[in-house]
């Protein structure tokens, strides 16, 4: 068997089942048929367990991959975004100065690899992933790591789920006529191509057809009543959606009276935007526009119903003349002299990367300012280039304030309340609980858990209907409530099925036992759970700690105490924080 | 992180819950050095624990679906809406409650029902959210519902285990909305088997050992962090205090029904619910606050009368071992039971059979709480005619007076986390229902 060659000393070495497979190596075909059915099985085991061992054991070997990853230059991918980090980081010194803050240090590489895979797959880099990340110079890392995070079809997955909350929440919606796991794949192909924003905009709002067949309908009969399924798509509800998730204004709080906090908006003002959606009617093929059909509406004190007609509540000068009555709306919510709505994809943008919005709340920016100058710059940069929203992550990633340490390089002056609000030090946020359960399951496996394998797929596709999101507490829509954690949080992972499932004795499942068996020494076996999990290397305190644990009198076996590591390791605070 | 983030002294899963005494015999115990900020932050525990208040509570009967006010609280029989629904005679002359509430019907005196709740929500999700929480759906903020209001608003004494908790949860369980998720429901599922997740088949020296090197890696996370990083924004060790007093705990046996007499056990009916009644009024009596228990099936757009006459068979001996149980322990006038759904369902009957959503007149049960007991207010057309009913209460008017009857004013605002204050409920007490 050719394996038998290749297989390193220190798996051979490792346990039983291993040296069955080589004791048999050399067996004729006629006395293998005469194998006892319970020796084939040894021989299929062991085979496994060398292939396994031997995967393992190049990811275990300290020296990074022979082969170099395919890095094409970053200057080559994408040109022109560098300047522009440089006036937001410039922008940000000078709010650092005026306020007499010291900005933290930049954070370790692999702590942005971190930081940068949770935003934009929701889950931690592989083993796999960080050695082929140390492979690529210092220099082109992060940018050579958004490259690949790019190309990986959990990027636009993930990314998916996220807008799809925006635009159409996290209701089940109505029964039949919705159908939100189609709008989600229809993003996600959409976003794999990095389709301009604005443009996936424009098909919602301006969406026609079946639920099926054109997933963006679905941004439109989500707000169906289905107890009133005759009454069609709720022109209120689209108009919330629309000024919120797009244009980062609140007017639906005009709904039913005019603003009681300011005198910015009027009544009339949500109910003229509502009267753009007042032709979208159901029909047998599907959504579909009745032009002659106008929104009737009865104001706070007047006597009856009048007919409202279709206006936008600011910047009437960008709504085209011409067209039927949604082309017209998204038309002027995307044009591009139409600020709040980039403003609005770069606050969010923000927010996906790190977690907290660059202006709260996040969907209720003054139009008017004042405004951080990083959003500014941001959004301008954004309309100029089309609303590419990949190059946009790659500007805010590549500022010197979001590769900043959330900790202090000095124990005696912590990090201080004043840095992180003030950007000067990345801010310390829970984790949303896809990001847990996506974390735990590719802690547990040595290679990438990708947009192919069944386990990812089902906690991102479906994390909604998920048991471990469910009991961790699904956050639904109020996205950065910055609350900290609960009980049922630690129960679930101190005793719940998904982590003890993931650590517990299972050399072909789990990484805690394999990285028990084919780890040369203790010492690697506690870096390698160290980089798997939390995606750093032990302190010399830690790894000395932990490995004394491996090497101690116990009668616990071996595989025990790598859970017991894995165990304490995902308990940690550090794991359920992005940080 | 959140500097408006809301705990107030004594409030469900707050800091100031675990008990010092606890903490500190830990802590001895298991060598849990890194645990011992938290434990000074609990000094304050002994200050904060109230004298000489009356313990307020609420088990909320959740009936999942919209049950049909017809064929439960509110029947005509006889009428046009009726389609062939008896009703049956109850302990209070003149009020009639449908067949298959004989038990519940002994118990009348004890219970007033309110037959003229009206709601604008017709849609499951949003007819939910607007029954628990007393506000309609509204994307600027998550309202808290009645439990997590209690919780947040009446300070407590120590205790072990979470004091609100959600007995068979569906889909959309009570949560804590504003005041943080610290806020929601605590769930649990049949309590025939143990809680799920709390148990720990661990050895003890294993765990601890455990324990004692999370202690290495929390503190090397700590390195350069606010030295007050736990306590002020990741509360992730005192939750972890928590939750491991809890797994300790001797009150978790509230939870296991059977412990219970089998006599008593019997008289709630051998289903979830029963127990899940049963498990209730144990928790309570452990001080527990609000208790969500639901029952689920009362959808019925096809075969509408024998489907809830099914459910009815489960919901009424429980509902009466419920109110017998609390009236024997005296518990009756500290606790406020409720029991009712997102709506009701239509006069008129569906080609299938069934009843559709009918948010416009269904009805409620209140028990307990101090509510004089024996009385149906408000009422429904018997021909299905008039759509708006007698004497109307709104679904926020029932918060009001529910917060009313525990001491709790409903106006009290309350900053939310977007800065908007907010009163507890908009709705007005009504005074026909609480008296005074």
């Amino acid at each position: 068997m050719p394996c038998q060659e290749t297989v390193p000393d220190h798996i051979l070495m490792a346990d039983a089942p291993a040296r069955a497979t080589v004791s048999s190596g050399g067996m004729r075909p006629a006395q293998r048929e005469r194998m006892m059915p319970w020796v084939r099985n040894a021989v299929f085991v062991g085979c496994c367990l060398v292939v396994a061992g031997m995967v393992a054991g190049r990811l275990l070997r300290r020296a990074p991959f022979r082969e170099p990853p395919p890095v094409t230059s970053p200057a080559q991918q994408v040109a022109g975004f560098q300047p522009v980090s440089e006036r937001v980081d410039a922008a940000q010194a000078g709010e650092w100065n005026g306020a007499g803050v010291t900005p933290a240090s930049r954070a370790p590489d692999l702590v942005l690899a971190r930081r940068l895979s949770l935003a934009l797959t929701g889950t931690i880099p592989s083993l796999e992933e960080i050695r082929a990340f140390e492979a690529v110079r210092p220099e082109d890392r992060v940018q050579w790591w958004l490259s690949h995070l790019f190309e990986d079809r959990r990027y636009s997955d993930y990314l998916a789920e996220r807008l799809a909350r925006i635009s159409v929440g996290v209701e089940n919606g109505p029964f039949i006529v919705y159908r939100r796991h189609r709008l989600v794949s229809w993003l996600s192909d959409e976003l794999r191509k990095n389709r301009p924003y604005d443009r996936l905009v424009r098909d919602l709002i301006t969406a026609e057809g079946i639920w099926t067949t054109k997933p963006q309908v679905n941004f439109v009969t989500v707000t169906i009543d289905q107890n009133n399924k005759e009454e069609g798509p709720d022109e209120q509800k689209l108009a919330a959606r629309v000024s919120r998730a797009f244009l980062g204004v609140r007017i639906d709080c005009v709904q039913c009276h005019d603003d009681m906090f300011g005198d910015r908006w009027k009544q009339k003002d949500f109910h003229q935007l509502a009267a753009f959606f007042a032709g979208a009617e159901m029909s047998m093929t599907g959504v579909r526009d009745d032009a002659a059909k106008p929104y009737e509406f009865r104001y706070l004190r007047k006597p009856g119903k009048e007919i409202v007609p279709p206006r936008v509540p600011f910047h009437p000068e960008l709504l085209p003349e011409e067209g039927p009555l949604r082309q017209r709306l998204a038309a002027w919510v995307t044009h591009p002299d139409n600020l709040p709505f980039a403003r609005t994809l770069v606050n969010r943008v923000w927010a996906l990367l790190y977690n907290r919005p660059l202006h709260q709340p996040i969907d209720d920016i003054p139009l008017d300012g004042p405004f951080p100058p990083a959003l500014q710059i941001l959004s301008e940069d954004l309309v100029r280039n089309g609303y590419d929203i990949r190059r946009l992550i790659r500007v805010i990633a590549s500022t010197r304030g979001f590769q900043l340490d959330s900790r202090s390089e000095d124990p005696d002056h912590p990090v201080a309340v004043e840095q992180q609000k003030l950007w000067a030090a990345f801010p310390l946020t829970r984790l949303r609980p896809e990001q847990v359960a996506g974390a735990i399951l590719q802690s547990a496996s040595l290679r990438t858990l990708d947009g192919d394998s069944p386990a990812f797929t089902r906690v991102l596709r479906f994390f909604q209907e998920n048991d471990f999101v469910k009991r961790f507490g699904d956050i639904g829509q109020d996205e950065f409530d910055g609350f900290g954690g609960t009980i049922p949080q630690r129960l679930v992972m101190m005793n719940g099925e998904l982590v003890r499932e993931r650590t517990k004795e299972n050399v072909f499942a789990n990484a805690a036992t394999r990285i028990g068996v084919v780890a040369p020494d203790d010492d690697t076996a506690v870096e390698t759970a160290y980089l798997a999990t939390l995606t750093r290397r032990p302190t010399p305190v830690e790894q000395r700690h932990f490995a004394g644990r491996l090497r101690e009198g116990l009668t616990l076996k071996r595989s025990g105490r790598m859970e017991d590591l894995y165990w304490t390791l995902l308990n940690s605070t550090e794991f359920s924080w992005n940080h | 992180m959140n500097p408006t983030n809301p705990t107030p002294e004594g409030a469900c899963g707050t800091p100031d819950h675990i008990s010092r005494r606890t903490l500190l015999r830990l802590g001895g115990a298991v060598g849990l050095a890194w645990l011992t900020p938290v434990s000074r932050l609990l000094a304050r525990e002994a200050e904060a624990a109230p004298k000489g208040r009356p313990a307020r509570s609420v088990i909320i009967l959740w009936m999942a679906g919209g049950p049909s006010q017809l064929e439960t609280f509110d029947p005509h029989p006889g009428s046009k809406t009726a389609f062939g629904t008896r009703s049956i005679r109850t302990a209070v002359p003149g009020i009639g409650l449908a067949e298959g509430f004989g038990h519940l019907a002994e118990v009348m005196g004890d219970v007033t029902l309110v037959r003229s709740v009206v709601s604008k929500e017709a849609d499951h999700e949003r007819a939910v959210y607007n029954m628990k929480t007393g506000y309609r759906p509204n994307p600027t903020v998550v309202h808290p519902s009645i439990g997590a209001i209690v919780c947040h608003e009446l300070a407590d004494a120590d205790m072990d285990i979470p004091r609100h908790i959600s007995i068979l949860p569906d889909q959309w369980p009570a949560r804590g909305g504003y005041f943080g998720a610290q806020f929601d429901a605590f769930q649990v599922q049949d309590p025939r088997g143990p809680v799920q997740d709390v148990a720990n088949p661990l050895a003890r020296e294993r765990q601890e050992r455990r324990m004692k090197d999370l202690g290495v890696v929390e503190a090397s996370f700590g390195r350069g962090r606010p030295a007050d990083l736990d306590g002020a924004t990741t509360l992730h060790q005192v939750t972890m205090a928590r939750a491991l007093r809890l797994m300790g705990s001797d009150q978790l046996k509230a939870f296991d029904v059977q412990q219970a007499p089998a006599s008593q056990r019997a008289a709630y009916g051998d289903t979830p619910f029963g127990r899940g009644c049963l498990a209730a009024l144990r928790l309570l009596e452990k001080g527990v606050r609000c208790v969500e228990v639901t029952l689920d099936g009362w959808d019925t757009h096809v075969n509408n009368h024998k489907l809830q006459g099914a459910r009815v068979g489960i919901l009424d001996p429980a509902f009466a071992a419920l109110i017998r149980d609390l009236k024997e322990r005296g518990l009756m006038d500290s606790t406020l039971v409720l029991c009712g759904g997102e709506f009701g369902r239509t006069p008129q009957l569906n080609p299938l059979g069934g009843r559709d959503h009918w948010p416009s007149g269904f009805s409620v049960a209140l028990a307990g709480g101090g509510i004089r007991g024996g009385r149906a207010l408000g009422g429904t057309d018997p021909e299905g005619g008039k759509k708006e009913p007698r004497d109307p209460v709104t679904v926020q008017d029932i918060h009001a007076s529910i917060l009313h009857t525990l001491g709790i004013n409903p106006a009290k605002e309350i900053k939310t986390p977007v800065g908007r204050p907010l009163a507890l409920s908009d709705g007005n007490v009504v005074r026909e229902l609480v008296g005074g």
